[in-house]
């Protein structure tokens, strides 16, 4: 027995509710942890990172619902739009952290958005997940039709602002953010593979 | 010579614990009304608070042993500070390897508590034991034609995780001009709360220049030169147009990347609010004339 046909029945009977569940557990973890010392002497900005890494780490599951089934035949495809809002969700609450608890006053909020590329380029990132929320609903999906898939192709840039974000933050050469956009540079990269060629080998 | 500089206030004149609150309720009120720029202007007046020692032990910066907050505190124990030796050499009239006893023996040890502003935009007040570094180089004796200090931290790959990694240009380096080394406020910290310092914090000889960014204030010391050209130093070489050779603090001249008009005190938890960044950190009164004539929008 292939992992696909163990995997795919184990999928069908698991309810999505389950991967909500499991996904929001660490916020209220996050929070007490910040609250008692467990992310170190400096809270706010410890919190502020973990959402954000949480919410690339779920923007690349997302990614990778589509080439599990094409390449390995695992059909994940019914918790795709659970990933996608579990992503949304922790980029709001990583929003949240840095406006309200760091930046703290609207006008600085402000001007980091005007003024420094990165927080641009984070904010870009939220932007053009907007229609992807607003449209992550089974009414939008026929209402769209067909245009639903090119409005979903929005992740693609999202995913890519995200990581060049998480690059621009750090000082100096650092791995870890170059890691995550060679995952996500090979993720996009495999859409890149022709369907016939495929078929052909 | 020891104690040219003193503390507007030390931890011997801690505010009585009911003035302390007064004083809260005072700046509560003003934060209501909005003249948070007046509460700031008034804590440059104030007497520092220091840290609290896990504060300053646990959350560093020291790249040779991770780039994460906590990685010093939980790698450095492996670094060797004893024996230890500084190279003092270049344009000095005792050039050498001097060890820490030596060094140790010829200094007066005197506390000096200082505000320390990382480039991040995060700040703390620390309690240091050391003593002037104008004390060391006067016993080095500087020759007339140096214009320049630097200072070089020890690498050692197999004490240092941190250091397989090309984060920086390895070994880290740092100068000052020297001026600003035979400063008063300018020291070499080997202790914090009385304490010999922590590995993580630059054992067993650091550099503390409170009114620069705390990247200047160089760790675990093995050679001084005095130098006649500016030397380079590590940050500035990693990416010149965020990090200056002077990285004087300045709340007017913003990182590239982010603002340095305010700062988050460490350790005042999840709402603690941002706090205005005071020119040189604070120390104006004693170190703007080194400035004098120069445009600190160049001269970052």
């Amino acid at each position: 027995m292939s992992i696909a046909d163990r995997i795919n029945p184990l999928a069908r009977k698991l309810p999505t509710w389950v991967v909500y569940v499991l996904y929001l557990l660490p916020v209220p973890v996050l929070l007490y942890m910040a609250q008692t010392g467990g992310l170190g002497r400096e809270p706010v900005k410890a919190l502020e990172h973990e959402l954000g890494e949480i919410a690339i780490q779920l923007l690349i599951i997302g990614l990778c619902i589509s080439p599990l089934r094409r390449f390995a035949g695992v059909n994940l495809l019914k918790f795709r739009r659970a990933f996608g809002i579990l992503a949304f969700v922790y980029v709001v609450l990583h929003l949240l952290v840095w406006a309200v608890l760091d930046v703290q006053t609207l006008e600085r909020v402000w001007a980091d958005i005007v003024k420094r590329p990165y927080i641009t380029v984070g904010m870009g990132a939220f932007v053009l997940m907007l229609p992807l929320i607003a449209t992550s609903n089974n009414r939008a999906v026929r209402w769209l039709g067909p245009l639903w898939r090119q409005v979903h192709l929005l992740t693609y840039p999202v995913v890519l602002l995200a990581a060049v974000h998480f690059i621009w933050v750090r000082k100096g050469f650092q791995i870890e953010p170059i890691l995550y956009l060679a995952v996500i540079g090979g993720l996009l990269a495999l859409r890149l593979i022709p369907k016939r060629a495929r078929v052909a080998a | 010579m020891a104690h040219r500089w003193k503390n507007d206030l030390t931890r011997a004149d801690a505010t009585p614990y009911a003035a302390f609150m007064n004083r809260r309720q005072l700046m509560g009120g003003a934060l209501g009304l909005g003249l948070i720029g007046a509460a700031g202007a008034a804590r440059a007046a104030e007497e520092l608070v220091p840290n609290s020692w896990e504060d300053i032990t646990q959350y560093n910066n020291y790249y040779e042993f991770g780039t994460r907050k906590d990685d010093p505190a939980r790698n450095a124990h492996t670094l060797t500070t004893s024996p230890w030796t500084v190279k003092i050499d270049g344009l000095v009239d005792n050039p050498g390897d001097y060890s820490m006893a030596q060094i140790l023996d010829a200094m007066t040890i005197e506390e000096r508590i200082y505000r320390f502003r990382c480039v991040e935009a995060w700040s703390m007040v620390i309690p240091w034991n050391g003593f002037e570094l104008a004390d060391l180089l006067t016993m080095a004796g500087v020759q007339d034609g140096a214009k320049y200090v630097a200072f070089e931290t020890a690498l050692r790959p197999d004490e240092m995780p941190g250091v397989s990694y090309p984060v920086l240009d390895w070994p880290y380096v740092e100068g000052l001009r020297l001026d600003e080394a035979m400063h008063p406020l300018t020291m070499m910290a080997t202790g914090i709360y009385g304490k010999t310092i922590p590995n993580q914090n630059g054992a067993p000889m650091r550099l503390v220049v409170p009114w620069k960014y705390g990247f200047k204030s160089i760790k675990s010391i093995v050679r001084i030169t005095l130098t006649e050209d500016e030397p380079p130093t590590s940050w500035n070489k990693a990416n010149a147009r965020e990090y200056g050779f002077y990285s004087n603090v300045n709340p007017e001249v913003d990182h590239p990347r982010w603002s340095q008009a305010s700062e988050r005190l460490v350790g005042g938890g999840l709402f603690a609010r941002r706090q205005p960044t005071l020119m040189f950190n604070g120390y104006a009164d004693e170190v703007a004339s080194l400035y004098e004539g120069m445009d600190l929008s160049k001269f970052i």
